[in-house]
C-alpha cells in the first residue's frame, strides 16, 4: 500500500495540484506571443486574471489542507495525512506566485510601490502577514525539522489557522463589492476551524472526565 | 422638439422603424443613396441592408474630440465589462446580455424642464447627427481602455427638452428589469441604477450620448441602446441603457456613491492625487495589445484637464472626490 501512495498516488495529485499553474502559464505565453494554443486565454486583463487566480488558489490549498484531518477523523483512514504536506506546500507556491505576479507584473517590481502598498493598504499589509507567516512552516516542512522540533512542531503549525484566517480577510477586503465569493471561503474556514474548536471542546470534556474518574478511584 | 409617444402611438406599428434601422437608414445615405431613396424606403427589400455589415452607422469623424492613441480592441471592449445588471465578472455581460431586448426602447423625461413626457428611442435620435469620437476610459479599478464611440453631444438632447432655472444636476436612470438582468435579481448593487451630473458637466461639449462604437450599434454588453460617456470621469459614471432623464434641484443619489460614500464620490472625476481608500489611482494598466506593458500614469481628467479644469474651479477636489 505504502509504494503505491508513494510512487502513484503522490505523483498523480502533485501533477494534478500543477495544472492551474501551467494553464496561466500557458495563457501567458499566448498573450505574450499573440498564439491561441489550446485556446487558453486570460482575457482582456491578464495580469489581474493571474493575479486573482493564484489567490483564489492559494485560499484553495489552505482550505484543502485543512480538510485532511477532518477527512481522517471521519473516514478513520490515515491516508489523507500523507498528502497533507503536499497541499500545504502547494498553497506556499501558489502564494509566492501569486506575489510575484503582484510585485514584477503588476507593479513592475517597483519595490518602494510595494513598500507604500504594505504601509497604506490593510488590506495588502494583512495578506503579506499572511504569506511571511506560511514562510516559517515551508521552511520547517521537512521531515527532518519535523523530527528536530518534536512537540514544537505542532505547535508551530497551527499558525496555518492564522494564515488562513488572514488569507480570507485580504480576499474580503480588496473585492469592490460582490462579497459572495469570499463570503463562502469565510463560510468553510468557519467549519473547518470551528470542526476543531468543537473538537477541543470534547477532549477537554473526556480529559476531565478522566481526571473526575481517577479521582473516584482514589 | 420631441414627439411625445402619444403622438406616435397613432401611428401604426409597421409604419415605425426600429431605431436599428433607422440608424443603418442613415448609412444607406451615407452610401450616396439620397435623401429621394430614403423616402421610399418603406418598400425597400430587407436585402437593402444586407451588404452592409449589421449595426453599420452612418457617423462623421469628430477628430478634434478625438484622442490619438491606438483604439483598445473590438473583442476587449466588448468582453470586459463591468455591468452588474449582467452579473459582476468582467465576462458576464458578453455571456448574459445576449438575449436582451433594446426594442421598443422608450425614454421618459421629467423634473425641472418644460417638456416633458415619454419618447421612443427614434423619436430621441431623429434630430441628431452622430460622430465618433475617440476616448479614453478610465475605470475606477484602475484599469483603461480608448474606445471610438459613436454618439452625439448631451447638451444637444438636453436642451430639447428645455430645463429651467431649477434643473441644477440631471439624473440617470437604468431599465429595471430583474427577468432580463439577472444581476437586479442580486443585492449587490442598489437597482436600478442611477448616476447623475451637474447641469454644466452635462451640458459640456465631451458628454456624450453614445449609441455605438467601432462604427457599429452598441453591443447590449456596451450599455445598448443608450448610454452616457463622461470620458473625464470614472467610468461607472458612463450609465448603460438608459430609460430616464430626470432634471433636478439637489445632487442626486447616485448608485455608488449611496453604496460606498467613503470609496466613491458624486463627481467622480478621475484623479490620479486622489487614491481609492484600498487602492492607488496613480496608474492605471492599460487594457491594450501589449498585456504585460507596464502601468502608465493616471493623468488629471484622465488627461482632458484642458477642456473641464475650469467647471470645479475653487472646488476642493479631495472633498469632492
Amino acid at each position: 500500500m505504502s509504494w503505491q501512495i508513494r510512487w502513484i498516488a503522490k505523483p498523480i495529485v502533485f501533477l494534478a495540484c500543477l495544472i492551474p499553474a501551467l494553464h496561466l502559464g500557458l495563457g501567458a505565453l499566448n498573450a505574450l506571443y499573440g498564439w491561441n494554443i489550446g485556446d487558453v486565454s486570460l482575457g482582456a486583463d491578464p495580469v489581474k486574471h493571474m493575479l486573482h487566480t493564484c489567490g483564489r488558489w492559494t485560499l484553495n490549498f489552505l482550505m484543502i489542507t485543512l480538510c485532511m484531518t477532518p477527512l481522517r477523523d471521519l473516514t478513520r483512514a490515515v491516508i489523507w495525512l500523507r498528502f497533507r504536506r503536499m497541499f500545504g506546500l502547494f498553497a506556499f507556491f501558489y502564494v509566492l506566485l501569486h506575489f510575484s505576479v503582484y510585485l514584477f507584473l503588476d507593479q513592475d517590481g517597483r519595490f518602494s510601490a510595494l513598500w507604500q502598498d504594505i504601509v497604506k493598504r490593510p488590506y495588502i499589509t494583512i495578506g503579506m502577514l499572511g504569506l511571511l507567516l506560511l514562510l516559517p512552516l515551508a521552511v520547517t516542512s521537512t521531515a527532518r525539522a519535523q523530527r528536530r522540533l518534536g512537540r514544537d512542531w505542532t505547535r508551530l503549525h497551527r499558525l496555518i489557522y492564522v494564515v488562513a484566517l488572514l488569507g480570507v480577510w485580504h480576499f474580503w477586503w480588496q473585492v469592490k463589492k460582490d462579497i459572495r465569493e469570499p463570503l463562502l471561503y469565510a463560510c468553510g474556514l468557519s467549519i473547518l476551524l470551528g470542526y476543531r474548536l468543537w473538537k477541543l471542546g470534547g477532549s477537554r470534556a473526556r480529559l476531565s472526565a478522566s481526571r473526575l474518574a481517577a479521582t473516584d478511584a482514589t | 422638439m420631441p414627439r411625445k409617444s402619444s403622438d406616435s402611438a397613432k401611428i401604426a406599428p409597421s409604419a415605425i422603424t426600429p431605431y436599428d434601422k433607422y440608424l443603418s437608414r442613415r448609412s444607406l445615405l451615407a452610401g450616396g443613396l439620397g435623401w429621394a431613396a430614403a423616402q421610399s424606403i418603406g418598400g425597400f427589400p430587407r436585402d437593402a441592408f444586407a451588404q452592409q455589415s449589421p449595426g453599420a452607422l452612418a457617423y462623421t469623424r469628430n477628430a478634434g474630440f478625438s484622442v490619438n492613441d491606438t483604439p483598445t480592441s473590438y473583442k476587449d471592449i466588448t468582453t470586459y465589462n463591468n455591468y452588474y445588471e449582467f452579473g459582476t465578472d468582467k465576462s458576464d455581460p458578453s455571456q448574459n446580455a445576449q438575449k436582451f431586448r433594446t426594442q421598443p426602447w422608450n425614454l421618459t423625461v421629467g423634473g425641472e424642464a418644460e417638456v416633458k413626457g415619454t419618447f421612443t428611442l427614434e423619436d430621441i435620435l431623429k434630430p441628431h447627427a452622430l460622430e465618433e469620437r475617440v476616448y479614453r476610459l478610465r475605470c475606477v479599478e484602475a484599469w483603461s481602455m480608448v474606445v471610438p464611440w459613436i454618439g452625439f453631444p448631451l447638451g444637444d438632447l438636453l436642451k430639447r427638452f428645455k430645463p429651467t432655472s431649477k434643473a441644477k444636476f440631471v439624473e440617470f436612470k437604468t431599465l429595471y428589469d430583474p427577468k432580463q438582468m439577472p444581476g437586479e435579481r442580486t443585492g449587490v448593487l442598489e437597482w436600478p441604477y442611477v448616476e447623475g451630473l451637474r447641469i454644466d458637466e452635462a451640458m459640456h461639449p465631451l458628454s456624450l450620448m453614445t449609441v455605438g462604437l467601432y462604427g457599429k450599434l452598441l453591443p447590449n454588453q456596451n450599455g445598448a441602446p443608450l448610454r452616457l460617456i463622461v470620458p473625464w470621469k470614472y467610468g461607472f459614471k458612463g450609465i448603460k441603457a438608459i430609460v430616464s432623464i430626470n432634471f433636478v434641484e439637489r445632487a442626486p443619489r447616485t448608485t455608488w456613491a449611496g453604496s460606498a460614500s467613503n470609496e466613491y464620490g458624486f463627481f467622480a472625476n478621475v484623479n490620479p492625487q486622489v487614491d481609492h481608500p484600498r487602492w492607488s489611482q496613480a496608474t492605471e494598466r492599460h487594457i491594450g495589445a501589449n498585456a504585460f506593458a507596464p502601468r502608465q500614469p493616471t493623468l488629471p481628467f484622465n488627461g482632458y484637464a484642458a477642456q473641464v479644469a475650469d467647471l470645479y474651479k475653487g472646488l476642493d477636489l479631495r472633498k469632492f472626490f
